[in-house]
């Protein structure tokens, strides 16, 4: 019984929960009641990839109405995959969110952020559950306004302004979807990815399609940061409160990749990939190159780890400009692995926040050995992110330098590996700060982060380590994706 | 005892992992069981011919490969971390001990490593926990000439991981077995060794940093970075050409070095790429002989060149300094440091019945069998060479030549312990050489007692002392003095900073000239620009959200157009 409602219930269960949690009292309720929701989220959702991990699809009616004139929530491994590590990102980080929203949030405010942050659960659920373009749009919808939201509760009153400047371009980007989604509506008719598939298959020739495509796709290539369209993300990152940078950094951009792979390689299939090809991999060289060097200068860590999203979103974005096997591959195991060292290194920057009040590399003097649990995990987190065999980050450079040198593109192998040079230091940067610079005299004395900060923050760095060594899920499941989305190249 | 196909870095790294935990008499325990209880089950339980994989992606690494090659550096590794835990024992220094444990490990990780990808994974490690055994003496000097050492071992390995990648690509075929010098990936792969190898011009990261390590922690770097590169040419690079000629100016170049130097420690350091030469030049040779003779004496420099660090690094804990200048007449306070520095000086200098003259021999033998005439009369000089810096200059100016007026007391107890096996064994293995050549890899038809060998060795090593006393005599030995000489490091510790100091002000005055000339420009059109931008990076700071709405329509029409022209 429920096994069959699955894909639905992971989408139902957060939306009725979130108007419920907007009028709990208190504190520790709305994060109880959050807590519980973000966890049977994560269990239906491991549930529904170990359905479908084997290559199966599930295909769900929503209402009772048959596929191409209802809406229907068709779900492969991709979107399983993608949709496991939403929720399980939102499961860590809700046992970290008790203290850290105490300390960054007005209690007033607490019911209606919390409401806010399963919202944006929803939406990005919802995003990756659906097989339909326009419920796609509606629930990017969603996960924006309630992020925006979330952004601009960060104390300083620099969040609103960067909430405000993510809010333009975040419309911008959703209005180029919808009319991108308005434009192959009126040619096809139809709404359902799969039938959109079959229907523009005879008329791809049409200058209306391709316009349509051009819109969709820059309009996605804003929502996942791709380089230039990056602008919004520093400033969001840095001035959301804590949870909210590991909660969006870990997953939203990687939902917007996820809809760039359904859109670019379902919707439209291979005939149109040859001129995206060539934008993201120009893009994604630039994009991996100058973000990472920005990433050096920045004096706010929030600030660096942002700017080095951004470069880490390339890497995927050039997997996704192989369009190969190896390349989707690459890309996907690397939206898995980023959102566990993103996820870990805001953790434990925020665990710092929370001791210290603020994410300025200035204020991280000689912290290394004051709060030594927390240096761990941003040290470990950090390797991950070079790519230090042993470590996740490493099993996903690797499948994107293999893809590279399978096309024989000894460029980008470089720029490959100028990346991880350049966040070997910037990540340095950070660990110098902390470990080898003596503690300024004028500081006081600065405790561990508390426990429920650290445990979260070490599940994270502790799954780094763990998928470095174990590859059954990522590369299985996302070789099992790639193979279902068709691929031709090799 | 365990099961056989338990990879021999297992142990190594387990006990690291407790010595992190465990204080006093029980870490010492452990330090000292891991490699005895390790090595007698190398000896015992592992045959030849094991093959344990763990799949990892989709790739096989084979993670325990043995054949006798490799079971002949596992013995070796095993006995040289037990001598050096022993040398240790007195020290309290956690970071020490556990990067010391980590860093046998990983040099057993990879000898029998039997994939270039595991291969990588462990010559990393090997980097990444032996820089700790410099950083461990926490003086400025030790932390930047670690930076440096780290810098030149990192670089090795990425050319490995870059051959591997290539050698994969053309072969399909990760396994490490024979290379070659064909193509790129063999050359970068040749390249990545030579760098752990000290080859000349690569090697400054050796007499850079082991002078620097700890007094314990030289021993430990002794014994094992070098000799994985020594193994991994005898198994990718046998029988290379080139290596011969590369190993003869080996011999050679660093003995000039050696002779002018006042660090003691750099003396050896300067020695040990000269012995490396050696085995380099076995492996290039490649016959079965030639081989044996290089891994055999790879075996035994570990011994002797462990025995020889040791003792020094005894002198350097008693009296603090290092400096052939400072030192001298210790014989009297630390008489069976004395001795034993002696017997370390003797089979380094190949004297008969101790073990240098057992494989070096090999190597010489082999060598003139193949006709290289003019490069045997390059080993001769080296030989001789040796026994001057290496074989008389350590034991003279430490502990006799004018007296210094230090008065301190003989080494500790464990440590004098820890010579003494290194010692007994040079001598046994010098005196029954039958046993070391049971265990060699390829089959040995060799006696190296026979008159000739022994007569010709004797004239040398006497006409070399006699070389020694007459110029000392007359004055004409350089005299010890308070320098530092640097090599080829001139390039990146002189040149690079020079050039990069000088460039940096030329960019620095154009840009100051630039800014001038934009601001005086922009102020003659009525502006006024109050903050230049040019000293920041341009793409580090905020941009208007006009400027993305820009981007964005950019975009667009790229596609559209694009589209138009395709």
């Amino acid at each position: 019984m429920i096994e069959q409602h699955l894909s639905l219930l992971l989408v139902v269960i957060p939306l009725i929960a979130a108007p419920v949690t907007a009028m709990l009292p208190g504190r520790r309720l709305p994060w109880l009641f959050t807590l519980s929701v973000t966890w049977v989220c994560l269990l239906l959702a491991s549930w529904q990839l170990s359905v479908v991990m084997n290559g199966s699809v599930i295909s769900y009616e929503l209402g009772g109405w048959a596929p191409p004139w209802g809406i229907e929530y068709r779900i492969d491994a991709m979107n399983a995959l993608v949709a496991f590590i939403v929720a399980a990102i939102a499961a860590v980080t809700l046992p970290y969110a008790l203290r850290s929203v105490e300390k960054e949030i007005p209690e007033y405010q607490t019911s209606l952020f919390y409401a806010a942050i399963l919202l944006c659960l929803v939406g990005l659920l919802g995003i990756v559950q659906t097989g339909d373009v326009f419920n796609l749009f509606v629930f990017l919808e969603i996960s924006s306004l309630s992020s925006y939201v979330l952004i601009a509760m960060g104390k300083q009153r620099r969040a609103l302004t960067a909430a405000y400047q993510y809010l333009i371009m975040g419309t911008i980007g959703a209005t180029f979807l919808l009319i991108g989604i308005g434009l192959i509506y009126a040619e096809t008719g139809t709404l359902n990815m799969l039938d959109l598939n079959q229907r523009l298959q005879p008329i791809m020739e049409h200058r209306t399609v391709h316009t349509g495509f051009a819109f969709i796709v820059v309009g996605i290539a804003l929502k996942l940061a791709l380089f230039p369209l990056h602008l919004w993300l520093p400033n969001a990152y840095t001035y959301s409160p804590s949870v909210i940078s590991v909660f969006l950094a870990a997953t939203a951009t990687k939902v917007a990749v996820y809809i760039m792979l359904r859109m670019v390689f379902t919707v439209f299939s291979s005939s149109l990939v040859v001129l995206t090809s060539y934008m993201f991999l120009v893009l994604g060289i630039v994009g991996v190159i100058l973000p990472s060097i920005s990433a050096i200068f920045q004096t706010d860590a929030k600030r660096l780890l942002a700017y080095s999203s951004i470069a880490q979103i390339s890497y995927m974005v050039l997997g996704m400009g192989f369009a190969s096997v190896l390349g989707l591959t690459a890309t996907l195991v690397h939206v898995f692995n980023h959102a566990l060292m993103k996820g870990a290194l805001f953790m434990a920057i925020g665990a710092i926040v929370y001791r210290v009040g603020s994410s300025r590399l200035e204020n991280f003097q000689g912290l290394g050995r004051q709060m030594p649990w927390t240096f761990s995990a941003i040290l470990i987190a950090g390797l991950s992110l070079i790519g230090i065999p042993g470590t996740a980050g490493f099993i996903s450079k690797w499948y994107l330098v293999l893809a590279a040198l399978e096309q024989q593109s000894w460029l980008i192998t470089g720029v490959i590996l100028l990346g991880s040079l350049l966040a070997v230091i910037y990540v340095w940067k950070i660990v110098e700060i902390m470990f080898f610079r003596p503690v300024p005299e004028t500081v006081i004395e600065v405790r561990e982060a508390p426990a429920s900060l650290l445990i979260p923050t070490w599940v994270l760095v502790s799954a780094n380590l763990f998928f470095g060594f174990n590859t059954e899920l990522t590369v299985d499941v996302a070789g099992t994706a790639v193979r279902l989305l068709g691929v031709t190249a090799p | 005892m365990w099961m056989s196909e338990l990879p021999p870095f297992i142990p190594f790294f387990i006990a690291a992992l407790l010595a992190l935990f465990t204080r006093g008499w029980v870490r010492g325990l452990i330090v000292l069981a891991t490699p005895v209880l390790g090595g007698l089950h190398l000896w015992l339980d592992v045959e030849p011919g094991i093959n344990q994989t763990v799949s990892i992606l989709e790739y096989e690494l084979s993670v325990m490969r043995t054949d006798r090659l490799s079971l002949l550096f596992g013995y070796l590794f095993h006995i040289a971390a037990f001598i050096a835990a022993v040398f240790a024992l007195h020290v309290r220094d956690t970071t020490q001990y556990v990067s010391a444990l980590l860093y046998a490990g990983s040099a057993l990780g990879a000898v029998f490593a039997g994939d270039l990808i595991t291969l990588f994974i462990f010559w990393e490690l090997l980097a990444l926990t032996s820089v700790f055994l410099v950083w461990a003496r926490r003086s400025e000097r030790a932390i930047r000439s670690g930076i440096r050492y780290l810098i030149f071992q990192v670089g090795s390995g990425v050319l490995l991981l870059a051959g591997a990648l290539v050698h994969y690509q053309q072969t399909g075929s990760l396994a490490f077995d024979f290379i070659g010098l064909e193509g790129l990936s063999g050359w970068l792969i040749f390249i990545a060794f030579g760098i752990k190898c000290a080859f000349p011009l690569l090697h400054n990261w050796l007499t850079d940093a082991y002078p620097e390590a700890t007094p314990t922690g030289t021993v430990y770097l002794s014994a094992f970075t070098t000799k994985v590169a020594v193994y991994a040419l005898a198994r990718g690079f046998p029988g290379t050409e080139l290596l011969v000629y590369i190993g003869a100016i080996m011999t050679c170049f660093p003995i000039f070095y050696a002779v002018i130097e006042n660090d003691l420690r750099r003396v050896l350091a300067y020695s040990m790429i000269n012995q490396i030469g050696f085995m380099v030049c076995g492996v290039g040779i490649g016959t079965a002989l030639a081989l044996n003779g290089a891994v055999s004496h790879a075996f035994n420099d570990v011994l002797f060149k462990g025995l020889l660090f040791m003792t020094m690094g005894a002198v350097l804990y008693r009296t603090g300094n290092m400096n052939g200048s400072d030192l001298g007449g210790l014989y009297k306070t630390m008489p069976k440091t004395a001795m034993l520095c002696i017997v370390g000086a003797s089979s380094i200098s190949a004297f008969p019945l101790f073990s240098g003259f057992v494989s070096k021999s090999m190597v010489m033998t082999a060598m003139i069998e193949e006709g290289y005439d003019y490069l045997w009369l390059m080993l001769l000089f080296a030989s001789a060479g040796v026994f001057h810096h290496a074989g008389i200059k350590i034991p003279y100016f430490a502990f006799f030549a004018h007296d210094s007026g230090i008065r301190t007391k003989e080494a500790p107890l464990n440590m004098l312990i820890a010579m003494s096996i290194a010692a007994v064994l040079c001598v046994f293995i010098g005196s029954q050489p039958q046993y070391l050549y049971s265990l060699l890899p390829w089959e040995v038809d060799y006696w190296p007692y026979d008159t000739t060998h022994v007569l010709a060795q004797l004239q040398l090593l006497f006409f070399s002392a006699l070389a020694f006393v007459w110029l000392n005599k007359q004055g004409l030995y350089p005299p010890e003095l308070h320098s530092i000489n640097i090599d080829a490091e001139w390039f990146y510790r002189t040149l690079l900073p020079a050039g990069a100091r000088r460039i940096a002000d030329s960019v620095q005055v154009t840009g100051r000239d630039l800014t001038d000339a934009a601001i005086r420009s922009f102020k003659q059109g009525g502006k006024s620009l109050s903050d230049t931008r040019l000293g920041r990076f341009h793409l580090a700071i905020n941009w208007p959200t006009g400027s993305m709405v820009l981007w964005i329509t950019i975009i667009l029409g790229f596609f559209l157009l694009a589209d138009v022209v395709l």
